[in-house]
């Protein structure tokens, strides 16, 4: 079934584009972002940062600091009142370095002042004496490189083995592909308010992706029973993975604890990019075999993952990597292997895509390289060997649920190709209001990617969603700590409950620890499935009661956990995830062959959804998703120069604006029920980003003729060819 | 940062005095910090996202790159100072976005509501590349754009019918 345009559905409710409870204040300026709190008494936390990537930390003299006016407190390792580290996954990251810093940007010292500008220059004042150590930067050599940490260098390997590891194919392509390291780029930089209270405990105000991680996380560095900290959430200005890790929480909670002032800290830009985890850049080497009329015989792969100084998300995201690495298809036999490694280089993590993305570029590129091979027609290749409901990934799993990748890549290759412009305005040509290109030197390119990954977290994880629903006086009022980041679950949880309820007014209550149990994190395109699920449940239970007769206040309460998954073994073979979402996009570019500068005329998607549950919400994941995608096919890269950010600003580190977008045509929203998912609906937040930069990376090779097997794709990579 | 000074600004049609603060605050501090009106945003300190986008008498400026203190004597309008024709409490870009699903996150929607507000009062029928020029200042994280022109080409067409309205009304 292929959705065409809105369905009839009755307004606010499932199917209808309901309006966000948020919009109003959001357009008015009257939204309460992290940044924006303030308390009586509220003094600045900052943070002193590394400038090595590798350093031994001889002495830190705060004295200057302290002398001036204004500054209440200056901390160092030594006034970490708890566990001086923590991590995701790992406890492996110092609150604040003691011996030897990982990074350039990992914390020293955290201070309090009357004034932001004062704790700026009062962290300017530390006198730390530094010993420059010789950084790891190169993921390979990590591998067997002496540890950089008591932990070691390899924070996940991992091996798939499908079906006849020695099978041969008649045709064999063949290269190595890198993914540079792409930053999530919120608008909204890090910032929160930590509350000292009476009892010894903290009020945290925060944005963040996961309350009760951080929460518990926190708590350990504080050394306070979790109870003792609670964690409200303030309005997130974007998250896209960035904000799963703590950044500041730790610090503002010392400071304030210290002080016994509410303490405010909001990054500056630089340290947004110095201070969160950024998406894994990747080397991977392929060799596909396949029989002479394009039947796929093996995927070999051998894919490594630069962590960063510190593990985050990286063993998940290396699992990601490679159970994805083969694409959407039938894949009769397989060997994978996967490095996730520690470096000096900025810590990475989580990233819409989570490791699919890197896997979809290097897949996808082979598929193309393949059919060249062949001399077949790219998307012909790619339907004969299209993955349906039934078959198998290379883990040995059934994909048992929705896999319409056929339908996808049909109802997306149709789509009539944009027109050449006989005498184009030279702004729409490729370098815009630069006014650069020569005409005769322009070339188009179309290019297609397929790609999937895995809906919420997988392999062995224990993950569940906490939901209360409660109707008094014909008023529906939903509990859930589930972090609304800009996606829209407040939305969908309005929406669900005067569905299941049929009443009208549905207040969202504030997200915070202390009224409600964990909901997971807002991340793995889960929160749909997995809070939507556990609203849908409690408000369930709550018309059970109302239909049997029962007056009065009602409320139910209702944990919600998916089939559970178990780790892979040691082949990489196992039940390790519930789900899987699909999209496919064909993308369209004019390149500037004289200055590399290419512009990203159209992108074609198709997406399976399960069901659209808000046309007008995933239209937006949909588009917003193709920007981040395009931005890392031709714009986005952290530049790394021996371990140093070259680029800590949006002066450097460009993101895709209005003129550099694209047109998106979403083709279909193909709706075939999910089998155990909440109203049949999949998450829809992650695929828009998966394979739109293969597609356009593809159509620049198509455009240029080159085989560009590094994205982002820059203009040098094309220009000095 | 011991020098403090106190000096006046006219905000949203209001004379307000700023206390206590040292000449080197930009207006987007002293707006955010010092006169509570936090809807303008603060999201690279270098004028390059334009979240923090204000009218200083009748231009687009970014608040983050003028000094407070430089504004004195000018008329400064922020997101907070937007009211709508006929008593609403939103103007029509503001209702435009939230009908076109504009908004996600909502952190450049402040800058980008008073850029489009900009731009159609100086050209009140953009075409494409008009309207993508003009909110190129503004960088947004969430919706790749797509439902903020959207939004735009929708007041766009709403000022159209209800200036063909007026037209044709009654004699």
């Amino acid at each position: 079934m292929t959705v065409t345009g809105e369905r009839t559905a009755t307004a606010g409710r499932l199917g209808h584009s309901a309006a966000r409870p948020d919009g109003v204040p959001k357009v008015s300026g009257q939204f309460a972002f992290s940044s924006d709190l303030s308390a009586d008494g509220m003094v600045w936390g900052h943070v002193l940062r590394s400038p090595h990537p590798h350093a031994r930390i001889r002495s830190i003299d705060i004295g200057p600091a302290l002398a001036i006016p204004g500054v209440h407190t200056v901390l160092t390792a030594d006034d970490v009142l708890g566990d001086n580290s923590f991590g995701l996954e790992h406890a492996d990251q110092p609150v604040l370095a003691h011996d030897v810093v990982r990074f350039t940007g990992e914390a020293v010292a955290a201070l309090a002042a009357d004034h932001p500008d004062t704790a700026r220059r009062a962290a300017q004042a530390i006198v730390v004496d530094y010993e420059p150590l010789e950084p790891l930067i190169d993921a390979e050599e990590a591998i067997t490189a002496p540890p950089i940490h008591p932990a070691g260098n390899i924070f996940r390997q991992l091996v798939i083995r499908q079906g006849d590891t020695s099978a041969e194919g008649e045709v064999v392509v063949e290269a190595t592909y890198e993914v540079g390291m792409q930053d999530q780029a919120f608008m909204g930089p890090e910032s929160g308010l930590a509350i000292p209270d009476d009892d010894g405990g903290v009020d945290l105000h925060m944005s963040t992706q996961w309350l009760h991680v951080d929460r518990d996380q926190v708590a350990a560095c504080l050394g306070l029973p979790t109870e003792k900290v609670r964690l409200t959430l303030a309005g997130v200005g974007g998250a896209f993975g960035a904000r799963e890790d703590v950044s500041m929480q730790v610090h503002i909670c010392l400071l304030a604890l210290h002080t016994r002032r509410p303490v405010k800290m909001v990054f500056t830009r630089e340290e947004s990019f110095l201070g969160h985890v950024h998406r894994h850049p990747a080397r991977m080497h392929y060799r596909h075999h396949a029989t002479r009329d394009g039947r796929l015989v093996k995927v070999e792969a051998r894919i490594v993952l630069d962590g960063g100084a510190y593990a985050s998300t990286s063993g998940p995201v290396l699992v990601n990597a490679c159970c994805f690495a083969a694409g959407p298809y039938v894949v009769p036999n397989a060997l994978i292997e996967g490095w996730a490694v520690r470096t000096n280089n900025p810590p990475c993590g989580a990233m819409r895509g989570f490791g699919a993305v890197q896997a979809c570029f290097a897949h996808e590129s082979q598929m193309d390289l393949l059919a060249a091979e062949l001399g077949m027609d790219p998307v012909e290749l790619r339907l004969r060997n299209v993955m349906k409901s039934g078959d198998r990934i290379p883990t040995g799993q059934v994909v048992s649920g929705a896999a319409p990748v056929e339908e996808l890549i049909r109802t997306c290759a149709a789509v009539p190709l944009p027109p050449l412009d006989p005498s184009p305005a030279v702004m729409s040509m490729p370098g815009g209001s630069g006014r650069t290109a020569d005409p005769a030197r322009v070339r188009r390119g179309v290019g297609f990617a397929v790609g999937f990954k895995n809906l919420m977290y997988s392999a062995g994880f224990d993950d569940y969603s906490t939901a209360r629903v409660r109707l008094e006086d014909g008023v529906a009022t939903v509990t859930c700590a589930a972090a609304e980041v800009g996606q829209g679950f407040v939305t969908l949880a309005q929406q669900i409950v005067r569905e299941v309820l049929a009443v009208d007014e549905v207040v969202v209550a504030p997200a915070e620890t202390v009224t409600i149990g964990s909901a997971g994190s807002t991340s793995a395109s889960r929160q749909t499935w997995m809070s939507g699920g556990a609203v849908e449940r409690a408000a369930l239970a709550v018309r059970a009661r109302v239909d049997a007769g029962e007056a009065g206040p009602i409320e139910e309460t209702y944990e919600h956990h998916h089939p559970p998954t178990f780790p892979l073994d040691e082949n990489g073979q196992g039940v390790a995830h519930v789900s899987y979402v699909f999209a496919a996009h064909r993308a369209v570019v004019d390149v500037d062959l004289d200055l590399g500068l290419v512009r990203v005329v159209e992108i074609a998607t198709s997406q399976d959804v399960g069901r659209v549950l808000n046309p007008l919400q995933v239209t937006g994941q949909i588009e917003g998703g193709i920007a981040q995608g395009v931005g890392l096919a031709v714009m986005e890269e952290i530049v790394l120069d021996r371990g140093l950010v070259r680029n800590a600003s949006f002066t450097d580190y460009l993101i895709p604006t209005a003129l550099d977008m694209p047109d998106v045509t979403i083709a279909a929203l193909v709706e075939e029920p999910e089998p155990g998912a909440p109203f049949g609906a999949k998450g829809v937040g992650e695929p828009p980003t998966i394979s739109s930069s293969a597609a356009v990376a593809a159509a620049v090779r198509d455009a240029t003729g080159l085989a560009l097997p590094r994205i982002p794709i820059r203009p040098q990579d094309i220009a000095l060819a | 940062m011991t020098e403090t000074v106190t000096y006046e600004l006219m905000v949203n049609g209001e004379r307000r005095v700023v206390e206590g603060s040292w000449l080197g605050e930009s207006l987007l501090f002293a707006l955010r910090e010092r006169l509570g009106l936090p809807g303008s945003k603060n999201a690279c300190e270098q004028g390059e996202c334009g979240s923090c986008s204000v009218r200083l008498d009748d231009r687009l400026v970014c608040a983050c790159l003028v000094l407070a203190a430089d504004a004195q004597g000018r008329s400064v309008t922020t997101v907070e100072g937007l009211t709508g024709a006929d008593g609403d409490a939103l103007t029509d870009v503001q209702r435009a976005f939230l009908d076109e699903g504009g908004v996600q996150c909502g952190f450049c929607t402040p800058g980008l509501v008073m850029s489009v507000h900009d731009l159609l009062d100086r050209n009140p029928t953009p075409d494409d590349l008009e309207l993508r020029e003009a909110i190129s200042g503004n960088l947004c994280r969430c919706t790749g754009y797509g439902r903020i022109l959207a939004a735009a080409r929708t007041v766009v067409a709403r000022r159209g019918e209800a200036s063909l309205h007026e037209s044709e009304g009654p004699a």
